[in-house]
Order: C-alpha cells, then structure tokens, then sequence
C-alpha cells in the first residue's frame, strides 16, 4: 500500500508539469494582458516594457515557464496583474469552496446512494419508475435553470432559504450545495440502482438466499458493498470536480468561492491569477484521484496495491 | 482427518423434522414457468422424484432440461418474478414445504436443506473473506457468537481438506485454487449438518483429477452424515461412480428414472441410449464421435407429443401427437416415459431416421 501510493506521487510528477504547462502556454497566449490596463488609451510603452519585464513576459515561453515553475516550488503561486498575492486570493476562497463541496457531497451520497438502493430493490415498480423519470428530469435541466428556480421558489416566493450565499455561511450554503448536487445525485442514484440490480443476480447473491439469508440481510451485507464500488468512483472524481468551485451555481448565488475567482480572472486576463488557480485545483484533484484508489482496495479485496 | 472428523460436533437433527421411514424429500407432479417477454418458458414440466436419507439421486441432463431449476424450486430460490410454481408439490419429512411462509422456508434453507453451486468464483462473496462467510451460517442459524463461530469454519475447513486451514481463514475467494474454493463451498453448505444436500454441477468448473478428489469428498461427507444427496450433472462419469440412482431429465420432464447401474447397462429411452452413445470410448478410436441430432426444443414451443420426438431414431406418429408418453413402470423399479420403452429396452426398436 506505501509503496503503491509512493509509486503514484512518483507518476504524478509528469503529470504535473505537463498539465501546468499547457495551461500556462494556453492562457499566457492568449492575447495581450496590457491591453485595456491604461483605460481607453493604449498603455505607454514604457508601461508596458515594465509589466513585461516584471512577469517575464518579455523571455521565450519556455523560459517563461522555467520561471514560473521555479517560484512554484517555493510554494510561491505568484502575484495576480492586479498586485495580489494569488496564494492568499485562493486561501480565502478555499473554505467557502470546501463547505459548498462538502454539503453538494452529501447530498450527492445520502440522498442518491438511499434512492438508488429503493429503486434497485423495487425494480419495475412505481418508486423505482419514480426514481428513474425524476433524476432524468434533472439531468435534462441546466443548472442555471434550477439553480434560478431554486432562487425563485424557495428563496423568494417560500422565504425559506436565504437568496445569496455572500458570507458563505453553513446556512446560508445549504440551497447552493443542493442545487450543485442535483446532477451529480441523480447520476449516483442511477449508478447505484443499475449496478445494485446488477449485483442482485449474481451468483453470490442466490447463494446468499441459498443459505437462509434473509432478503435484508442479502442486500444490506451480501450486495451492497459490491455495488458501491463504481459508485465510490464515482463520487471521488465528483469531489475533485467540485473542488474547483462551481462557476454557474457560485454566480448564481453570489458565492465568493475558488470558480467565482477564476471566472472573474478569466474576464480580467489575469494570468498568474488563473494559472496559479488551476495548478492548484490540479494538485487537488490527483490528490483525491490517488485517494479513491486506495479506497478501492479498501472495498475490493480482489485489487491489491502490492 | 481423523481427527477432524472427532472435532466436529454433529448435533442431533432438529425434532421438527423427523423423515418416516428414511424418506426425506417427495417431489410430487412439480411444474414450473418462466414468463418472459417472449412466451411462457414451460421449464419444468411434472416432475416426480423422492429422495431418502443416505441415497444419491443423479438428476441428468443436458443444459435447459430444467435440471438446475428443480434444484432451485427445492431450495425456494427461483426469482420470482419470472419464476412461478404452477403446481406440484415438495414435500421434505412429509410436509408441503410449498405451503409455508417465507420465514419457514427461510430455516430449512442451510439446516435442513443445502446446497452447492457450480462455479464456486462466483458463487462465492469476493468481497468477504471465506471463513467469515462460512461462519455466517453458524451466526444467523444458531446465533453462535463471532469467534466461536469463525472457530467452527475453520474445523470444518479442516474437515474439508484445506490445508492451513486456521492461517487461511482470513483468505478471500480469490486467492484460492478452483478446488479449494468448491471445498469452501461445500464447506458452507455442510455447516449446519443439513440432511439432503442438492450439488449442482459441483465438478463442472474444475481439471479433471480435482473433480475426482471433490467428488469423494461428497460421498465420504454423505457417508458420515447420512446425507441425502441430489446429484445435478450432465457428466456421465461422474454419475457412474457417486449416485445410487439416476433420473434423467429431458425438456423439464423425467424421462426415465433407474438404478444406475440399470442405466447403464440398458437404457429404456432413446434419449438415454444417445447419450450413453456420445460418451467418447477408447477402442473407437479415430470414428466419429456420435452425438445426439438436433437441440433440445425451445421452452417456449415444446413440439406436442413426446418432447423427444424431433430428435427421436425410433419416432413414429404416435410420438408426434398429444399427450406425451407418461412415465411407466417398464422393469422391476424402472420407470421411463416412451412408448415404446421395452423395444428400446430389449434392443428391439425399429429405427425410423433411415431409409
């Protein structure tokens, strides 16, 4: 298991610098960051020789990047266009973005894991036709659109919610983290119905039943545990995705988390910003991919890390 | 092994099921259906068989003479939807345990009756180690706490052969050999010292010297237990050697029932005389093997007359119409459903496929 995870870091470190680097070449080549810096008059060159120099923008890419990649080490993410540093932009993001991740997986795991369980046992009966036309709605409506109608009815019209998440308040997170967990739940509660009623024709499983078992105990013990396993997956990935913030939903609800931040550095050319941003949610996310594979050996026994 | 033998407790069986007379199971003009989306798949069609205490019966056929789905109706395990039992009766120590709740059912199921499967991979949980799941009978039949019951699934891991049983205990599926795991599973199903055992193609999924070595294990097992054993194959050398008696199944029917050395000696069906044929013999060497011509019918369309006669040597046009041939007694405790049972017995039949 050690030498497994410590084989994985070893192959994230390619991965790393190769993702880094096309999101550094991709945003520092697009277009000219001077450009609207001065107002309406263009910038002054010797404003613009400035800026340059100061960002490395004057060197070949490559080097540009070399740079760029040397800071990085030192844990030094840079400073935005704007003069601010981007590791302290993020580090007063990074809770509101993990409190709205974590309701949105909660939900996701509770709410989807309990429905497709339902479903799955009943298939073909009403609850699980119920199931099924429900979390297809869902993922047929754009989030924008529940997100507002969210807003609308339970914020506005039922006065139960609060409209805007602008402190990033548990409370306040509630509406949001669903809203942001609507897709992703009905994926999950579809997953765990197929493959729960999947695993219920198993073979193991008209053993379970050949050995007195009863029906709860069969699918409480004998298929659960196999079934969660594409769902863990699942989830895991999900988790990664969520903590690079939600841009739609963080808008909607005026959420300042990590996805308001890149959206407005993207709006702004705010390079280092952006740049600096992303290498970080890329970290994350091979972190929690590394995670979920260790857990699979945790639910499987038949995957060994040795 | 001795000594394992010693350490195993086999408890007087249950009072509540007592056999008369040595007789274990009756199943009594059984019928079942599967309704699918493409028909009514007739699977089992009247099928009549009893078992006593200590006998092998070997159910035979090819796949989908409905062999396994008599195994499952005794077990109470055929899903349904779409299984139904449509009629018949299984009676175990003279009740109808049709009748009885699902709860009911529920504690004959491993105690009373047992049963092995196929391909033991997959019928074994992989996600839980095998001693766990052997004690798990011990834990949800008897209530036996953690460790005493995790201590009898190693005994009888012993009892069936696994080396290092007590290191292995904690092993998971996977990590054993194909043989070793179909020792698991008959370890699982002897647990509870159930009185008929039902082993459903037990040896199909293994080399050919461990089916030997498991197939001893059931009979030594049966001996010292005095098991009923029904026997589900279509191999016929493993027949041979184990089953005291063969019932031979063709379309969800029994075709013919006998001794098995009877059998084997002399068929009374065409079906069985086919299948004797197609057994591969070493002074034929370099012919042909014989087989049976044609496929065993859809379940959903089983030609009227005998099921047989599409397929049939000796067919004529009685064969071909309603009702098919009942069972009927042809010798001194033979029965076979063929009209025309004692040509084929005394080697007589006319053969009706050449011109």
């Amino acid at each position: 298991m050690g030498q497994y995870a410590i084989r994985r870091i070893l192959q994230m470190i390619p991965v790393v610098l190769g993702t880094t680097f096309i999101i550094y070449a991709s945003v520092f080549a697009l277009g000219d960051p001077t450009v609207g810096r001065c107002g309406e008059r263009a910038c002054p060159p010797a404003y613009i020789a400035a800026f340059n120099a100061e960002y490395n923008l004057d060197k070949p890419l490559l080097v540009q990047y070399a740079l760029y990649l040397g800071k990085l080490m030192h844990g030094d993410l840079g400073t935005s266009f704007y003069g601010n540093s981007v590791a302290t932009e993020l580090a007063n993001r990074f809770p509101t973005t993990i409190k709205l991740a974590a309701i949105a997986v909660f939900f996701e795991a509770v709410i989807g894991i309990a429905a497709g369980i339902v479903a799955g046992v009943r298939k073909g009966r009403f609850i699980d036709s119920l199931v099924m036309v429900s979390t297809l709605v869902v993922i047929s409506i754009p989030v924008f659109v529940i997100g507002t109608l969210a807003q609308l009815v339970f914020g506005i019209k039922l006065g139960w919610f609060p409209v805007t998440a602008t402190q990033g308040t548990l409370w306040q997170l509630l509406m949001p983290g669903f809203v942001l967990a609507a897709l992703s739940l009905a994926y999950v509660a579809r997953l765990t119905r197929t493959s729960l009623v999947e695993n219920l024709r198993a073979d193991y499983v008209r053993t379970a039943k050949a050995k007195g078992l009863s029906r709860n105990r069969v699918i409480a013990v004998h298929t659960w545990r196999n079934s969660l396993i594409a769902v863990v997956t699942f989830i895991g990935l999900d988790i990664g995705g969520l903590m690079g913030g939600a841009v739609v939903t963080e808008r909607i609800f005026n959420i300042n988390g990590v996805g308001s931040y890149i959206f407005r550095s993207i709006n702004q050319k705010d390079a280092t910003a952006v740049v600096g941003a992303i290498t970080v949610l890329v970290l994350i996310y091979l972190a929690v991919n590394l995670l979920v594979d260790l857990l699979y050996g945790v639910l499987d026994p038949r995957i060994s890390h040795d | 092994m001795a000594r394992a033998v010693e350490e195993l407790e086999l408890g007087p069986r249950s009072e509540q099921w007592q056999p008369t007379d040595g007789r274990l199971l009756d199943v009594d003009d059984l019928f079942v259906e599967f309704r699918t989306r493409d028909g009514v798949a007739r699977a089992i069609n009247g099928v009549s068989f009893s078992l006593d205490e200590g006998d092998t019966l070997a159910i035979l056929g090819e796949s989908g003479s409905g062999k396994s789905v008599t195994a499952q109706a005794i077990m109470g395990i055929i899903d349904s939807p779409p299984g139904f039992i449509t009629g018949g009766e299984i009676r175990y120590c003279g009740t109808d345990i049709l009748t009885l709740s699902e709860e009911k059912r529920r504690a004959i199921r491993g105690p009373e009756i047992s049963m092995i499967f196929q391909d033991a991979l997959s019928a074994l949980n992989p996600v839980f180690p095998v001693g766990w799941q052997i004690a798990e009978m011990f834990r949800i039949h008897r209530g036996t706490n953690k460790s005493d019951a995790l201590d009898a699934a190693v005994t009888l891991m012993d009892r069936v052969s696994i080396p290092g049983a007590r290191q292995r205990v904690k092993s998971f599926p996977h990590q054993f050999s194909g043989g070793m795991r179909q020792r698991i599973m008959i370890a699982v199903a002897i647990a509870l010292d159930p009185a008929v055992l039902i082993a459903d193609e037990p040896t199909t999924a293994l080399d050919v010297t461990v089916q030997a070595q498991i197939m001893g294990l059931l009979k030594e097992l049966q001996e010292e237990r005095k098991m009923g054993l029904i026997l589900i194959t279509h191999d016929l050398g493993v027949v041979a050697d184990v089953a005291d008696r063969i019932a031979l199944m063709y379309a969800g029917r029994i075709v013919e029932r006998a001794g098995v050395f009877d059998l084997y000696r002399r068929p009374a069906h065409p079906y069985g005389e086919g299948l004797l044929e197609s057994i591969p013999r070493l002074d034929q060497k370099g012919e042909e093997l014989s087989a049976i011509k044609g496929l065993p019918p859809n379940l959903t369309r089983i030609p009227p007359g005998c099921p047989f006669n599409p397929r049939c040597r000796y067919a004529q046009d009685v064969c071909r119409v309603d009702p098919p041939p009942p069972l009927r007694e042809v010798a001194p405790d033979r029965v076979a459903a063929c009209h025309f049972a004692e040509d084929v017995l005394a080697g007589e039949a006319v053969r009706t496929d050449v011109r």
